[in-house]
């Protein structure tokens, strides 16, 4: 045990993908530019891959001295940020290629960026934590500043780093006094520390709260979501699909393996700041977006909504409570790519346009994509039957198990007042009269992921219950 | 053939009409041709089937019928159970009769986006026929919701100026009521363990402070659907605004989710927070019934006038179901369709006229009866319906909810029988406005009589409407063997809290 080397082999779908992405970024360094299409094609394929590897065969188990854990909530995680990371790596070549900034780098940064999702995601010791937060954080940096004559995708980039170098600060300020006052940075000695009561001072707790400021930085929750709306709307679209997405997952992951695992015994601590972060982000997401004229910062306003619905869960601590963490991530992966999707697809002669009453009579030019995102739409305002609503009703009733019944109320309070900008892009689209047309989308990969995430929206609307079954799975590895 | 899930095919029947509707190709007029088509023959079809339930419906049995139970969502208690008893099963009748009638009068008036609007219409009457036979609440609670998606397009794409901001109007109200209704739903899960309403029926058991939440919860939603004063501001505006069919549905069918919901679920789950709070239902259903009346006589816009008569009608409607004895709740549930098939029928009167004028302002007609005597006379059977002559539908509901009210309470009576004068009033002032007098208005002298389309559509409800007044047995007899044990469960679990409460 003392290598920790023995079962490395549970790392075996990172190590892949690192290989396969250092061996990319060779081919395309040699190649140049030409290689473009065929290093993309092969990251989202080697992503896909990394998913499989995920369960073939599925093993549970710590390696690397304990640093590194893999059980099911772990697994899950890595398979939607991986599944979310390969769609929006395939999403993004016409955007590029019209920008004018197809390049190589590109995928190679996302799939770098995976990595270091699925390391922060499988980490069990502070210094893990940290390391991939870093990794996935600077690939991050760097995509979201790719478009770089677009002096919005350069302000977006810098803003981001500069907000985000902030909160890593922070964590790892945190993570030194957790350090300091429990005597380790393993998440078991940890664990072991507070339980046995040693740990459990005012430092720790302080400790905590810092740690719990940067992730919340990362996952875009009130108080630390200021960069979120320029990041969303500065970077180019299909990055800001991944942001959307991959980040946000992995970062809620290790959100819940932090305070679900190591920190549980300072629950009664911890429950009092993400109930407060969750009422604010629910609340803010509503209202800010009200006004928003631009759809990829309304989308931003959004995600911090979801984000508070997501954190409620958490807050309440329970099983069902991460169980809903898991069901709610997996259908806003798939509704928020349609959306990004749909966004992508929006053209008027050839330039993206992204204002709201761009959409205006979208219904009679283009009745399908109109109804996949009036889909998508009804369904993140959380109107039943579709599936939107059986996320938030899992996190309604476990907010309500817990007895956390004043954030409840405000929560779907709250949810009426955002229904009404999600309801305001479905009356621009099927109200309005319709101004000057869009392009008629021509056949591609955004088509097939809108036209795909719309009918997964459908299944699930009618058929929750096998989802419920992986979240169910998925929470059963933080309470075996 | 007890096996054969007529529920869910009533239910979904209609999806599958839309499904054709949706893959109907080729050019415009032939697919607006075929959507229509399709529409009314899958409406039919639905209405003839449901028709069976009503014929198979043991009258004598309490309890609900034609049950049908699957596991949905087993991972969160949530099963797929449908049943109806004799409170719901004429509801589902109500609503599968309104919308091949809907269908049928949007035939001519309706030629934009032909395929969405029929698509729409047979989502909705899904929703609406599954929101009357679920019986677990989550299910409930998908399809009270559901329908908010098809009535938000139908007013605001096919609606008039200001349709937009009635859509979203009527879709926030309703939708800020529903969503403390679903913590309700989840405080009772949470308690039983499950949503199923047959077994929250039983065994749902709750002290008095927390039937209090869950009731107001509950009434947030409903006294918005009925609506009752004060909330009932969003329904004139969603009447004017909204096509005439979408008004027939949302005043024959929606408004009746909110009395439906009271009796269905506020009444028999928590029975003592209903009696603790019904003097507030009779304060509020009685000023809904006297003020509408008044702002009902000052209207200028036909259907804004009888939008508010429906508030004050629902008025009655809510009285009877809170009075809780027998009389009062079976007077609730008859006003209750009494109002779905008059006041659909006098919104599908101002159509025929607005079809013909494109105007809905009182001011501008006159004297009708010397160009259309059948609508005159359409117009007129309806008309007192809603007055409540006796011999038509309007009066037997009327007349039990007030021989109810009287037994509870002298007072409610007395100040809800002034609003059947008040009603008379502005109906029949109506009436003259519209039909009596000179045809003096150059624009009128040319307007024509209904078409046999039109009649085709008033005939089935105004017979409806008559064997209702005459014969009102054939409705009651299904609906007593339910109300009784209704009744007979709440003065039960009145009586246990009573003894309890003794030292």
């Amino acid at each position: 045990m003392v290598v920790g080397l023995e079962s490395w082999t549970l790392a075996r779908p990172e190590l892949f993908l690192a290989a396969v992405t250092a061996l990319l970024l060779i081919y395309g360094v040699v190649r140049g530019e030409a290689s473009t299409a065929f290093v993309s094609v092969s990251t989202s394929l080697a992503l896909l891959v990394t998913a499989v590897l995920l369960f073939m065969p599925y093993r549970e188990g710590t390696a690397f001295a304990s640093l590194f854990i893999v059980d099911r909530l772990t697994t899950t995680m890595k398979a939607l940020v991986l599944v979310g990371a390969a769609i929006t790596v395939l999403m993004s070549r016409t955007y590029f290629e019209d920008v004018k900034a197809w390049r190589f780098e590109y995928p190679l940064l996302v799939a770098l960026a995976t990595l270091g999702m699925m390391l922060m995601i499988s980490a069990n010791d502070l210094m893990a934590l940290y390391v991939g937060l870093e990794l996935q954080s600077l690939a991050l940096y760097v995509v979201a500043a790719f478009q770089r004559d677009s002096v919005r995708s350069t302000e977006a980039g810098v803003k981001y780093f500069v907000l985000g170098s902030v909160a890593s600060g922070m964590l790892l300020f945190g993570a030194s006094l957790i350090y300091g006052f429990c005597g380790g940075t393993a998440f078991v000695e940890i664990s072991k520390a507070l339980i046995d009561g040693k740990g459990a001072e005012v430092g720790t707790v302080i400790g905590l709260v810092f740690v719990v400021a940067g992730l919340a930085f990362k996952v875009s929750a009130v108080p630390f979501h200021m960069w979120t709306p320029d990041v969303y709307e500065g970077a180019p679209t299909p990055v800001t699909a991944l942001f959307a997405v991959a980040p946000k997952i992995a970062a809620m992951s290790l959100l819940v393996s932090v305070l679900m695992g190591p920190f549980k015994p300072l629950f009664a601590q911890w429950q009092q700041i993400i109930v407060v972060a969750s009422v604010l982000s629910m609340a803010l997401g509503a209202f800010a977006a009200l006004r928003q004229q631009n759809i990829k910062r309304l989308m931003a306003y959004s995600s911090i909504g979801n984000v508070g619905y997501i954190l409620l869960g958490l807050a309440s601590g329970s099983e069902k409570g991460i169980q809903a963490v898991v069901f709610y991530l997996a259908i806003y992966l798939v509704m928020t790519l349609g959306v990004f999707a749909t966004i992508l697809l929006m053209k008027r002669r050839g330039v993206m346009v992204e204002g709201v009453n761009d959409l205006a009579g979208l219904a009679r030019s283009q009745p399908m994509m109109a109804f996949a995102l009036l889909l998508f739409m009804f369904s993140l305002a959380g109107i039943p039957p579709l599936a939107g609503f059986w996320g938030k009703l899992y996190i309604f009733i476990a907010a309500v198990e817990a007895k956390l019944y004043w954030p409840a109320v405000l929560g779907v309070l709250a949810s009426v007042v955002a229904s009404y900008y999600y309801l305001r892009i479905v009356k621009v689209m099927y109200f309005d009269e319709p101004g000057e047309a869009l392009d008629q989308p021509v056949f591609g990969v955004n088509r097939v992921v809108a036209f795909a995430a719309a009918v997964i929206v459908a299944v699930f609307s009618l058929a929750p219950q096998p989802l419920s079954l992986v979240a169910a799975a998925a929470a059963k590895g933080l309470f075996p | 053939m007890t096996s054969w899930p007529i529920l869910s095919l009533v239910t979904f029947l209609p999806l599958v009409g839309a499904l054709f509707c949706l893959i109907v190709n080729g050019p415009k007029e032939a697919v607006e041709r075929n959507c229509r088509s399709v529409a009314l023959v899958t409406s039919i079809v639905t209405f003839l089937i449901s028709l069976l339930l009503w014929a198979r419906f043991d009258a004598t049995k309490a309890g609900f019928q034609f049950e049908e139970k699957m596991d949905w969502v087993p991972a969160l208690g949530i099963g797929y159970h449908m049943g109806i008893d004799g409170i719901s099963l004429f509801f589902v009748l109500l609503s599968t009769l309104l919308t091949p009638i809907c269908i049928l009068a949007s035939w001519e008036s309706v030629h934009v986006r032909v395929k969405e609007y029929m698509v729409a219409f047979l989502v909705l009457e899904t929703f609406m026929v599954g929101m009357f036979c679920a019986l677990d609440l989550a299910l409930f609670y998908v399809f009270f919701e559901g329908v908010l998606i098809p009535m938000f397009l139908i007013i605001g794409v096919w609606g008039g100026p200001r349709r937009v901001y009635a859509a979203f109007k009527f879709f926030l109200y309703t939708l800020l009521g529903s969503v403390l209704m679903l913590l309700a739903i989840i405080a009772i899960y949470w308690q039983l363990g499950t949503s199923d309403l047959v077994v929250a029926m039983e065994r749902l058991q709750l002290p008095f402070q927390w039937q209090c939440y869950l009731w107001l919860a509950f009434f947030a939603s409903f006294a918005v659907k009925v609506p009752m004063w004060p909330v009932h501001t969003w329904l004139p505006d969603a009447h004017v605004e909204a096509p005439t069919a979408g008004s027939v549905i949302l005043a024959g069918v929606l408004l009746k989710m909110g009395g439906y919901g009271f009796l269905r679920l506020s009444i028999p789950l928590l029975p003592e927070a209903s009696q603790y709070f019904a003097p507030l239902i009779f304060g509020l259903s009685i000023v809904a019934v006297i003020y509408t009346s008044l702002v009902a006589l000052v209207q200028e816009d036909m259907k804004k006038l009888i939008a508010y008569s429906s508030v004050a009608h629902m008025g009655f409607v809510t009285i009877g179901a809170f009075v809780l004895n027998i009389q009062g709740v079976q007077g609730s549930l008859f006003q209750m369709l009494s109002h779905g098939i008059v006041s659909a029928a006098l919104f599908l009167c101002v159509g025929v006229v607005y079809d013909r004028m494109h105007t809905r302002e009182i001011a501008a007609y006159g004297g009708l009866v010397h160009r259309m005597p059948r609508y005159a006379f359409t117009f007129m059977i309806f008309t007192l319906a809603s007055v409540g002559l006796p011999g038509l539908s309007g009066f037997v509901g009327e007349f039990l909810v007030l021989v109810g009210a009287f037994k509870a309470n002298t007072w409610v009576a007395t100040l809800a029988a002034t609003g059947l004068i008040l009603g008379a009033a502005y109906a029949l002032w109506l009436y003259r406005k519209i039909i009596f007098g000179e045809l003096t208005k150059d624009s009128l002298k040319g307007i024509l009589d209904m078409n046999r389309r039109e009649i085709a559509v008033f005939l089935p409800l105004l017979l409806l409407s008559l064997w209702m007044g005459v014969y009102p047995a054939s409705f009651l007899d299904p609906m007593a063997a339910s109300v009784d044990k209704l009744v007979g469960d709440y003065q039960a679990a009145i009586k246990l809290a009573r003894t309890a409460a003794l030292p």
